[in-house]
């Protein structure tokens, strides 16, 4: 069961580019059809040199680059099985656009019990750099591990 | 959207999305690189002690993020965050509403804080967060 020791943990940066094939397939599966997102006089009038993206899909391009899937659950030697999705926040300090890449740094923030262990609430914090070191958002996930019972 | 036209308890965010299909979760999954099997592995899903496959939280709070986006500008959103309240089944229809919680200030910038649910068709919480906005 992943306890104390976990809290500070760091794992591998992860850099992706935001692309745009791979955001227009992203906003056709979620129907957005927000001209904010796609028309370049629309983009241009929001004040954008280039489309931003959506409000969560920070959380996708850490995903979809990752050179090691689920590195923090693996690291933590954490059945994929047993988590669940808790709590998710995202902190926005500058807008990222089509063309920026981006450095994703996670850490394990705090791991909490409870019920008695039969749960393990775990909360993961990202920085998010742009090519030029900007600090563009912070992103930090709960996971829910459901623990086995003891044997 | 100005500080003067905004107050506590005015509804500004409002959409209903299609429901949630095996299709969908299977392009999700592809879209936003989150390739867990529950989500679209029967098999998978069963073993690990679930009836059915489900919904990715993160579908649904894309969904609350295109309703939040649709009412106001991505730049004017300073934070948004979800609480995952309950799984999201296969044939859910959501509805993404969000109320004005208070308004605030911040370093001279004034902001809004939005409270915001998505509720399946039962009227199920599914979601509860907010967003807090610049005005």
């Amino acid at each position: 069961m992943v306890d104390q020791s976990a809290v500070g943990r760091e794992f591998t940066p992860v850099t992706a580019r935001v692309e745009p094939g791979r955001l227009r397939f992203f906003l056709d599966t979620l129907g957005e059809r927000n001209p904010v997102y796609r028309d370049e006089n629309a983009v241009r009038s929001a004040g954008y040199a280039a489309p931003p993206v959506p409000p969560t899909y920070l959380f996708c391009l850490e995903m979809m680059d990752a050179t090691i899937p689920f590195e923090f659950l693996s690291a933590l030697d954490i059945d994929l099985a047993r988590v669940l999705h808790g709590e998710q926040r995202f902190d926005y300090f500058a807008p990222v656009v089509v063309g920026d890449v981006l450095t994703f740094r996670p850490r394990v923030a705090s791991v909490t019990e409870k019920k008695g262990g039969a749960m393990t609430l775990i909360v993961v914090e990202t920085g998010v750099t742009n090519q030029d070191g900007a600090h563009m958002a912070n992103v930090s996930r709960t996971v829910v591990v459901r623990n086995p019972r003891p044997s | 959207m100005s500080a003067t036209q905004l107050k506590v308890g005015d509804r500004i965010v409002h959409k209903e999305f299609p429901e949630i299909t095996r299709h969908r979760l299977a392009l999700y999954c592809g879209a936003s690189g989150d390739h867990n099997p529950i989500h679209v592995d029967l098999d998978f899903a069963r073993k690990a002690g679930f009836p059915d496959v489900f919904s990715h939280g993160m579908l649904v709070m894309a969904y609350l993020g295109q309703a939040l986006t649709d009412a106001v500008a991505p730049p004017r959103i300073r934070s948004f965050s979800t609480r995952f309240v309950a799984i999201t089944q296969l044939g859910a229809k959501l509805t993404c509403e969000g109320t004005v919680a208070e308004l605030l200030e911040h370093n001279g910038e004034k902001r809004a804080r939005l409270a915001l649910t998505t509720k399946d068709q039962t009227g199920e919480i599914k979601l509860a967060g907010e967003a807090i906005i610049a005005l």
